[in-house]
């Protein structure tokens, strides 16, 4: 078997590639909901009627895809540059953490001020957390694999110590978190009685402004030189290392805005379950999506679908939830596989 | 400092050290195949889970306890199997999809272990492995304890590492695996089937993954929790780049993991309020990455790692 580069690719293929791993995924996933003794069309339309049925569950989806937006476009900046971050987890939880240092009283500044630098705080934070492996990569040749996978471990036992030490709010009844963020710092709501927050109109502004960085800029263009081929980049005189650490900056920052908004615009204090895995999850939209920042938003609203109705699903039909990140992780290897298939075409021989 | 003395002398110490080493040497031993094949592996963590709970469900479900580690070790072969028709012929990003099969093996152990076992609350126990002594050497006194009896399943990591020492270096099986992680366009050219042998590495690779991570449900523990690899896989990543790709080097970095994780809980233990504990548990992690800096200046990388290998394109 061997695999032969397609000439020319054509435009439904193209479209079609993706939807058809989307439903080749929910196919393989039938065999566990039949497991579990449920109708495959009962499952997959009480999915859909949970995630999208009503005004209630829109909203409940789209504050879902929020943070998965921004972790998707962290991911798809990064990996663009063959940058390997896996750690926007902990990014994620240290632009929490910035944004819980200035939000809790420190600062009695009115909102227009308050959460603009919140949110530059929470940038810088996760920006600066991914610097660190990226100057051992750059400098130090270290894999930043494991250095991103294992520092969110350090950042989420950084964070635990804080909420059960310094950072414990004496008010929470004995809970781990940290103080409430106050009045000032939080996201206004964009429907009444839902919990969807400004944070959505944050992360598509995020997407178009990473969309159109990496479309028309010299920066974009540069991170994607050295993604497509770090020689001939180098060759070509751009600067590659400082290429790289540009793009940490920038994936690091979009994950730690994500935590911010998920911190002011949802739970509104810091505790250690701010994150489900948006960092990980973040990696899975991101390929989905096939790296591309506006593409992150469809995929995110996906995955959010797929979280949301697989949580009312099980709820109904009484299958474990877990089935939500089995789909997801079905989904991702299919598209893989998709999207291989529509570069090149296997030849038997 | 008298009781740090006591504790680093104390039997017990070096008994727990071998047993907290045993899934990070079949761990890191797994990868290192892999890796030394030119195939970079982070499905472990999700394979190292899956294979926890495959193994224990075995042996819940009335399977003998070697049953469970065999079984465990198919699952984990299964995935592996996955792993290199996605990385080896498809040739996709191995990054990805090794981070793939860690979601989809962790979400699916989850799922299955729920599925079979609906509600319980506190996780139901099996009786796991009992030790094995070495005749004669354990009944030595204080180090016969500690060194000579162990659970079978550490005495057989120690004899894989002999094992795969052998085969990666004395045998023909071992020189062409080393010759398509290093340049498998020459390996291609002696007649060696780059592909096949590939896939025979990342899945003997994954089975030894799995092994270790049942080690921790049939002889560490003795039930299955979820979250309870924790971390251990992408450790064992780190060690092999520790271990510069060579076996030997390996188990040595295992045993020294191991030593500092039995040493941080013990400190833990005694030294009550000066250290919050958070730190002892960030140790494990903190030295991983440490040993990456320190290492990864003479890091002799299998040269085609991360490269997929297309016939006819250079």
């Amino acid at each position: 078997m061997y695999l032969e580069p397609r000439s020319k690719i054509s435009l439904p293929l193209a479209v079609c590639a993706p939807l058809a791993a989307v439903i080749a995924a929910m196919a393989l996933c039938s065999a566990l909901i039949l497991w579990a003794d449920s109708s495959i069309v009962d499952a997959y339309l009480l999915l859909f009627k949970g995630a999208l049925g009503s005004r209630f569950a829109i909203s409940e989806t789209l504050t879902r895809a929020t943070p998965l937006i921004l972790t998707g476009l962290a991911a798809a900046v990064a990996f663009r540059a063959k940058l390997w971050n896996i750690g926007a987890e902990g990014q994620f939880y240290a632009g929490a953490c910035a944004a819980t240092l200035l939000g809790t009283g420190t600062l009695d500044w009115p909102p227009y001020l308050l959460i603009p630098t919140m949110m530059l705080a929470g940038a810088l934070a996760g920006g600066l957390l991914l610097l660190v492996p990226t100057l051992l990569k750059t400098h130090l040749k270290v894999d930043e694999v494991v250095t991103t996978l294992l520092l969110n471990f350090i950042v989420l036992l950084f964070v635990n110590y804080l909420l059960f030490g310094p950072w414990k709010d004496p008010m929470a009844m004995g809970w781990p978190q940290a103080a409430p963020i106050v009045e000032n710092g939080l996201l206004p709501l964009l429907l009444a009685k839902t919990r969807l927050h400004a944070g959505l109109l944050i992360s598509l502004l995020a997407a178009v402004g990473t969309w159109a960085l990496m479309r028309f800029s010299i920066w974009g263009y540069e991170i994607r030189a050295v993604g497509a081929n770090q020689k001939a980049a180098d060759f070509f005189g751009i600067p590659v290392n400082r290429t790289v650490i540009r793009t940490a900056l920038i994936s690091g920052g979009l994950a730690g805005i994500a935590g911010v908004c998920e911190l002011c615009g949802l739970k509104g204090y810091l505790t250690l379950d701010l994150s489900p895995g948006f960092g990980y999850t973040g990696i899975v939209v991101a390929m989905l999506a096939g790296l591309n920042p506006l593409g992150v938003v469809l995929s995110a609203f996906f995955i959010a679908v797929v979280y949301n109705g697989a949580d009312s699903m099980s709820r109904a039909l009484g299958v474990s939830n877990y089935i939500a990140d089995v789909i997801t992780a079905t989904a991702l290897i299919t598209v893989l596989v998709s999207m291989l298939l529509t570069r090149y075409r296997i030849r038997w021989k | 400092m008298f009781d740090f003395a006591d504790m680093i002398l104390a039997a017990g110490f070096w008994a727990a050290t071998l047993r907290m080493a045993t899934p990070l040497i079949f761990g890191t031993l797994g990868e290192l195949i892999c890796e030394r094949s030119g195939v970079l592996n982070l499905g472990i963590e999700g394979i190292m889970t899956i294979g926890s709970m495959a193994g224990w469900m075995w042996v819940f479900q009335g399977g003998s306890l070697w049953g469970g580690v065999l079984f465990a070790a198919l699952v984990g072969a299964l995935f592996g199997l996955l792993h290199s028709v996605l990385t080896v012929y498809l040739g996709l990003s191995q990054h990805v999809s090794g981070l793939g099969i860690t979601m989809l093996t962790s979400s699916l152990c989850y799922f299955v272990f729920r599925m079979m076992l609906p509600d319980v609350t506190t996780p139901p126990k099996i009786t796991p492995f009992a030790s094995w002594g070495i005749p004669g050497l354990a009944k030595l006194p204080v180090v016969g304890e500690a060194l000579f009896v162990q659970s079978p399943l550490t005495w057989l990591a120690l004899l894989v590492v002999i094992l795969v020492s052998y085969l990666l270096y004395r045998t023909p099986l071992g020189l062409a695996v080393r010759m398509v992680g290093e340049n498998p366009l020459a390996a291609e050219a002696q007649g060696i089937n780059v592909h096949l042998l590939r896939t025979g590495a990342v899945v003997a690779g994954s089975a030894l993954m799995a092994v270790g991570g049942t080690f921790l449900t049939l002889s560490a523990f003795d039930a299955f929790y979820i979250g309870m690899v924790n971390g251990r896989g992408w450790i064992c990543i780190a060690l092999v780049v520790f271990a510069s790709w060579q076996p030997a080097k390996a188990l040595l970095g295992a045993l020294l993991f191991a030593t500092f994780d039995a040493l941080q809980m013990r400190v833990q233990q005694q030294a009550t309020t000066a250290i919050p504990y958070q730190f002892y548990l960030m140790a494990p992690y903190v030295m991983s990455i440490l040993a990456l800096i320190i290492m990864s200046r003479r890091a002799a990388y299998p040269k085609a790692l991360l490269i997929p290998f297309r016939r006819g394109e250079r």
